[in-house]
């Protein structure tokens, strides 16, 4: 078996998991039962979704998927703060 | 020395940031950077925060590695119970621990290293009667919890920022 | 399709093995999110993919990219670091509000003295 293929069937794997994972933390923001459960699940379809972006660049060798995976990080940062303070206070800024 | 460069591993670790991001160690690159580290400081200084003072660094390498194996040997131990569902009996819950430390930079690190450990959950700290609530995935007995988080992270944090 | 990247040998099988263990805990975290019934017990599970899951991927990509440019490629320390730090603000604020919202409602958590 070459490197290649191997490389190729564990990356359809890790990407196949990560995507189970994002299809959970979906199906809790979709469940709740409560704000917070929905906002918990958002976080970590964040974090789910930036590796699977890492995956992505791993695949193709092409090191534009980077910035695009600490963009997600960033943003998935300041949504999940700005949310847990408005559940907190019912205002984002005060 | 001081009015130049007031927070000279700021400096530095901007420096490495910038580098990082851009990937490459050219001139071009280094020249930015270097202005980058000096100017951002200044503005940093106007925030008149307290200076952070660090202790040997001996101790910093040390509770580094003993907070990486905690967090691989956490993830290992939450992952056993996630898998193990509901045939394993478990109970989860609060614990109330009294903290020493009143170094607000050393309670930052606290609740960082308690928080990205699997497992424990830094809830909230109460400066006023310097008690903090933790919460605990497998609870067996909340006295090992507080000789755990006393003895093994806040005794080597009062060392460092102490 | 895209072009897909080739490593050597070695290369290829320790990607596969930090790529693979990766997404197998941040998995594993995401069905402890479904499976716990409780929400600050649901709040740990996923810190499994933050932490390890992150790193193991982060390292992955670092070897696969430090060997394509046979140069060392380190910028993923930048997402590392930065996970590091955002996860638990991130967590320990989202469970200060639930606590509250539960402490308003009357609900079983311990009281603010």
């Amino acid at each position: 078996m070459s490197s290649a293929l191997i490389l190729h069937w564990s990356l359809l794997a890790a990407q196949a998991m990560i995507a189970g994972a994002m299809g959970l933390a979906v199906l809790r923001m979709l469940r709740g039962p409560r704000a917070q459960d929905r906002v918990l699940g958002l976080d970590t379809l964040n974090v789910a979704a930036m590796l699977m972006i890492l995956t992505f660049g791993v695949r193709t060798g092409s090191a534009v998927y980077f910035e695009a995976a600490l963009v997600i990080a960033l943003a998935g940062f300041g949504a999940t703060v700005a949310l847990s303070k408005f559940l907190m206070r019912g205002e984002v800024i005060e | 020395m001081k009015r130049i460069m007031p927070y000279p591993l700021m400096s530095l670790a901007l420096l490495a940031i910038w580098v990082l991001l851009n990937n490459s160690v050219t001139p071009a690159v280094l020249a930015s950077g270097v202005l980058l580290s000096f100017l951002a400081p200044l503005a940093y200084g106007a925030l008149e925060r307290p200076r952070v003072i660090v202790g040997n660094v001996v101790s910093i390498v040390r509770l580094l590695a003993i907070v990486l194996f905690d967090i691989t040997r956490s993830n290992f131990a939450v992952g056993t119970i996630i898998l193990a569902g509901r045939r394993r009996e478990r109970v989860s819950g609060f614990v109330q621990i009294p903290l020493t430390m009143t170094d607000p930079n050393g309670l930052a690190i606290l609740a960082v290293i308690i928080t990205s450990t699997p497992g424990t959950l830094w809830v909230q700290y109460d400066s006023r009667r310097q008690k903090m609530l933790l919460h605990v995935l497998d609870l067996v007995e909340p006295e090992y919890w507080v000789t755990l988080i006393k003895d093994r992270y806040e005794r080597r944090l009062m060392e460092i920022f102490e | 399709m895209i072009a897909e990247t080739d490593l050597p040998p070695w290369a290829a099988i320790l990607v596969s093995l930090c790529m693979l263990g990766g997404a197998a805990i941040t998995l594993i975290g995401a069905i402890g999110l479904m499976r716990f019934k409780r929400f600050y017990d649901r709040v740990h599970a996923p810190t499994l993919g933050a932490t390890i899951g992150t790193g193991l991927i982060l390292i992955g990509s670092m070897i696969c990219f430090s060997v394509l440019e046979t140069r060392p490629i380190l910028h993923e320390i930048l997402i590392g670091v930065f996970t590091t730090i955002t996860t638990p603000v991130t967590l320990i604020l989202l469970v200060r509000a639930a606590l509250y919202r539960d402490r308003v409602e009357k609900n079983d958590v311990p009281i603010d003295e």
